[in-house]
C-alpha cells in the first residue's frame, strides 16, 4: 500500500523535473524578444480599442508607438495629448500636441424640419436603407435615423432621440475616434476641432440639390446662396455643389454667417443667449 | 410529369389579374424622362443638348463601351434639359428630359404591320444590329443582349434557351406578347439562333399559360430547331440559371455564367424586340408594362414608350386606388417599391403593381424558431438564414466562403419566413459588401 503511493509520487516527480526540463530549453530556443516598452506604453493608453488611432487596437497602436522615430502622425484621440504626453516621456520622444476633435453630424433634418414622403419599411439599418433608395425624405443627403452611428459608437456618445429623426452627439463623452464617421452612408459625420466650451458653429446640411430642391425638401437646407462665404472674414467657409462648409481649423466662432443665413442651415451651438437685437433682425429677414 | 428546377422554390398565389386584357398602346405623353443608365454596364453618353430637336427612334445617348448600350428616343420633340431625376433605384441618374410636339419617326424604320420572316443578314450583322438598337434582357435583369451572344473564348453555345416562364405573380406582359406576337417572337428567335450559330432552341413556359403554350408549339412544327416545353409553376423558374435546369437538367457551376454549360437564355420579350431592330429597324424604344393590382380598376398591359412617368401609366389603368400602401416597379417577388409617381418606365420595367395598405405592410419580426424552411425554398442551395445574420454581424469573409454571391436575389427566403425576418434585405446588403470587396482585391 504504501510503497504504491511511493512509486506514484517518484513517477510524478520524474515525470515534472523532465517536462520542465524540457519546457526550460525550448523556451530559450524560441524565445521571442519583446521590447518592454510596449508594455509600458500600453499601459499609458486609455485600452478602449476603439481603433480610433487607425491601429488594430491599443497593443498594435503601442507597438507602433515603439517602433516610430517620431510620434508626429500617431495620435491617440481617446487619451488625446495628456496620454501622448505620457507615451512620448516612457519613449524619450518630443510629444506632438493635436487639437482634440469632437464628431458632428451635418444634418438638422428632424421630423420637423424635414417632411416625410415615403414610409421605409425594410430592415432598419442606415447600411440597408441607403442601399434600397434615397430615403424617407425627398432629400437624399440627409440623415436617415436608424442609428448605425449610434451601434457603431462603443463610447454611448451617440443619442439617437426617439421621435426626432437625427441622433445627436453628446459633446462630453464623444473621444473623436471615428467609428461613427466610417458607419455613415450618407457620410454626414465630421470630426471637428473642439472649441472651448464645446462651442459650435457648423453647417448643419450636406444637401448638394439647388436651392429651390433643397429647400423644397427640407427647411433648414443650406441653399447655396453664398451669403456666409461673402460674410466671413476669416476665409473659413468654402462653397462647394451648392453647399456652404466651414473649416472649423480657420472658424473664430463670430458667429456672422449665423446672422446672415436665410435658412438657418448655420447652427450656433452651446452659445449664451444672443441680445434680442440680431433676433429680430434675422426674423424679418427671412 | 412537368419539368422543373431541382432544388427549392416557392409558389406564390399567381395573381395574374390582366392575362385576359389585350395590349393596348398608351398614348404618348407630353414630356418623357428617359435615362441613360437603363442597363447593366456603364451608362451611355448623352449625345443631343439642350434645344435639339429629336425624332422617334434617334440616338440620344451612345454607348461608353462594350458592355453598354446605346438609348434612343422614344418621342419626337425638343431636347428641355439633361439633369438628373430618381429612377427606379430611388437615386436621381442623369437623364434627357424631352418634350413631346408630335410623333414623327425615323424615316428608316418600317412601321407596317407585316411580318417579314425572310432573314437577310448574317451572324456578325445581326449582332451588330442588335448592339446599335440597344436591346437589353427585358425580362428585367437589362443584360446587354449583344454581349450574350459573343461567348467568351473557347466556349461554344449548344442551346438557345427563350424564358416565356413569367414566374413572378401579377405580370403578364410576357404572357401576353406571346399570344399576341407569337410569329415575330419565332423570327426572333431564329434570328438570335442564327446569331449565335446554334441549331437548336427551345422555349420553356409555366404551365400557368396553356394558350401560350398550345399556340406556340403549333408555329414550331414548321420551323426547324425550335421546340416547347411547358414547366411546372415554380417560382423563381424565370431565374437563369433555373430555367437551364429546368429544361436542360444541367448545372450552372457556382461564379460561372450560363454559357459554361453551353446556354444561353433570353427573354421573349427580347426575341421579340430582336425581330423588330432586326426585320424593321425599330431600336427598342417601347415595351410592354403590365399595369396591375388588386384595387387597380382596369388591371391591364399598355405598350409604353420608354421614358413615360409611372404616373401616366396608373392614370390609364384608373387612376390610383385609394388605400393603395405600396407602389412596386416590377413583379411583388423581386420589384422595387418605388417612392414616387415620377419615375419613368425603363427598359427593364416589366410592371408596375399597386398594393393596397393591408397587403403591403410587412409583419412583426420575431426570433428565427431554426425552421429551416429558407434552406428548403433557396434555389441556389444556399442557406439563407445563416447569410443574414452574417450580413447583420457584417462577418463578410465567411459570407464569401458561405457562397453569398451566388444569391439571385429572388426572395423566396423571406417570403417563406414564418418568423417574418428581413433575410433578403441582409444578405442583399452582405453581397453588397463582399462584391465590393472583390472587387478591390482584383485591383
Amino acid at each position: 500500500m504504501s510503497i504504491t503511493v511511493v512509486y506514484t509520487i517518484v513517477t510524478l516527480v520524474v515525470i515534472g523535473g523532465a517536462a520542465a526540463v524540457i519546457l526550460y530549453f525550448v523556451a530559450q530556443k524560441f524565445k521571442v524578444f519583446e521590447d518592454p516598452r510596449i508594455d509600458d506604453v500600453e499601459g499609458a493608453l486609455p485600452g478602449a480599442n476603439c481603433g480610433g488611432c487607425g491601429f488594430a487596437g491599443c497593443r498594435a497602436f503601442a507597438e507602433a508607438c515603439v517602433k516610430a522615430s517620431e510620434l508626429g502622425d500617431l495620435n491617440c484621440p481617446v487619451g488625446g495629448n495628456e496620454t501622448m504626453g505620457q507615451v512620448a516621456s516612457i519613449l524619450g520622444l518630443e510629444a506632438v500636441k493635436k487639437d482634440p476633435r469632437v464628431a458632428f453630424i451635418r444634418c438638422n433634418g428632424t421630423c420637423d424640419n424635414r417632411p416625410k414622403t415615403s414610409q421605409f419599411d425594410g430592415a432598419t439599418t442606415c447600411a440597408i436603407a441607403s442601399s434600397v433608395y434615397s430615403g424617407e425624405t425627398d432629400c437624399q443627403y440627409g440623415c436617415l435615423g436608424y442609428g448605425d452611428c449610434v451601434d457603431a459608437c462603443d463610447f454611448d456618445a451617440i443619442d439617437l432621440r426617439a421621435g426626432m429623426g437625427v441622433p445627436l452627439i453628446l459633446d462630453d463623452k464623444c473621444v473623436a475616434c471615428g467609428a461613427c464617421v466610417d458607419a455613415c452612408p450618407k457620410n454626414l459625420i465630421e470630426l471637428r476641432k473642439k472649441m472651448p466650451k464645446d462651442r459650435k458653429v457648423v453647417v448643419a446640411c450636406r444637401n448638394q440639390d439647388k436651392g429651390a430642391a433643397a429647400k423644397k425638401a427640407c427647411s433648414v437646407a443650406c441653399i447655396g446662396c453664398s451669403k456666409c462665404f461673402k460674410e466671413c472674414p476669416f476665409d473659413a467657409i468654402t462653397m462647394e455643389n451648392n453647399l456652404a462648409f466651414i473649416d472649423s481649423d480657420k472658424c473664430k466662432l463670430c458667429r456672422k454667417c449665423v446672422a446672415v443665413c436665410p435658412t438657418n442651415a448655420i447652427i450656433e451651438l452651446n452659445f449664451p443667449p444672443r441680445k434680442v437685437k440680431p433676433e429680430v433682425e434675422v426674423e424679418t429677414n427671412s | 410529369m412537368l419539368k422543373t428546377f431541382k432544388i427549392g422554390g416557392v409558389h406564390p398565389p399567381e395573381n395574374k389579374l390582366s392575362k385576359d386584357r389585350k395590349i393596348e398602346v398608351l398614348s404618348i405623353p407630353s414630356a418623357v424622362f428617359i435615362p441613360v443608365a437603363q442597363h447593366i454596364g456603364a451608362p451611355a453618353t448623352p449625345v443631343v443638348k439642350k434645344g435639339d430637336k429629336v425624332k422617334v427612334g434617334q440616338i440620344i445617348a451612345q454607348s461608353s463601351s462594350f458592355v453598354s448600350t446605346n438609348i434612343h428616343s422614344s418621342v419626337s420633340g425638343t431636347v428641355k434639359k439633361i439633369d438628373f431625376s430618381a429612377d427606379s433605384s430611388g437615386y436621381p441618374k442623369q437623364g434627357i428630359f424631352i418634350d413631346v410636339e408630335s410623333d414623327e419617326w425615323m424615316e428608316d424604320i418600317d412601321r407596317s404591320e407585316t411580318l417579314v420572316s425572310e432573314i437577310s443578314l448574317d451572324g456578325a450583322e445581326i449582332v451588330r444590329k442588335i448592339q446599335d438598337s440597344g436591346i437589353v434582357g427585358l425580362g428585367g435583369a437589362t443584360f446587354p443582349t449583344h454581349v450574350k451572344l459573343v461567348p467568351p473564348k473557347g466556349m461554344k453555345a449548344e442551346v438557345l434557351l427563350i424564358n416565356g416562364v413569367e414566374c413572378e405573380p401579377y405580370l403578364t406582359s410576357d404572357h401576353r406578347l406571346m399570344l399576341e406576337k407569337a410569329d415575330e417572337i419565332m423570327v426572333g428567335i431564329q434570328l438570335l439562333m442564327k446569331a449565335m450559330n446554334v441549331d437548336k432552341a427551345v422555349i420553356g413556359i409555366e404551365n400557368n399559360k396553356p394558350d401560350a403554350i398550345e399556340l406556340l408549339s403549333e408555329k414550331c412544327k414548321s420551323v426547324a430547331g425550335i421546340s416547347v416545353v411547358a414547366l411546372k409553376v415554380q417560382y423563381p423558374q424565370g431565374g437563369e440559371k433555373q430555367l437551364i435546369n429546368a429544361v436542360t437538367g444541367r448545372e450552372v457551376p457556382s461564379g460561372a455564367l450560363p454559357i459554361a454549360v453551353g446556354a444561353v437564355v433570353s427573354n421573349v420579350g427580347t426575341a421579340f424586340a430582336v425581330y423588330e431592330a432586326v426585320q424593321k429597324n425599330k431600336p427598342l424604344f417601347e415595351r410592354v408594362v403590365t399595369i396591375t393590382g388588386k384595387g387597380v380598376s382596369q388591371p391591364s398591359n399598355f405598350l409604353v414608350r420608354i421614358g413615360t412617368a409611372t404616373s401616366e401609366l396608373v392614370e390609364a389603368a384608373g387612376g390610383l386606388p385609394e388605400n393603395t400602401g405600396k407602389i412596386i416597379s416590377g413583379g411583388p417577388m423581386m420589384g422595387r417599391a418605388i417612392s414616387s409617381l415620377d419615375v419613368p418606365v425603363t427598359k427593364g420595367t416589366s410592371g408596375i403593381l399597386l398594393m393596397k395598405q393591408e397587403e403591403s405592410k410587412r409583419e412583426e419580426i420575431i426570433a428565427c424558431i431554426r425552421c429551416s424552411r429558407c434552406v428548403s425554398v433557396c434555389p441556389m442551395g444556399l442557406e439563407p438564414f445563416l447569410l443574414m445574420t452574417l450580413g447583420e454581424k457584417q462577418i463578410f469573409d465567411r459570407a464569401e466562403k458561405e457562397k453569398v454571391m451566388d444569391c439571385i436575389e429572388c426572395g423566396s427566403c423571406s417570403y417563406t419566413c414564418p418568423s417574418n425576418r428581413p433575410l433578403l434585405d441582409y444578405i442583399r446588403f452582405g453581397k453588397g459588401k463582399v462584391g465590393q470587396i472583390i472587387r478591390s482585391r482584383k485591383k
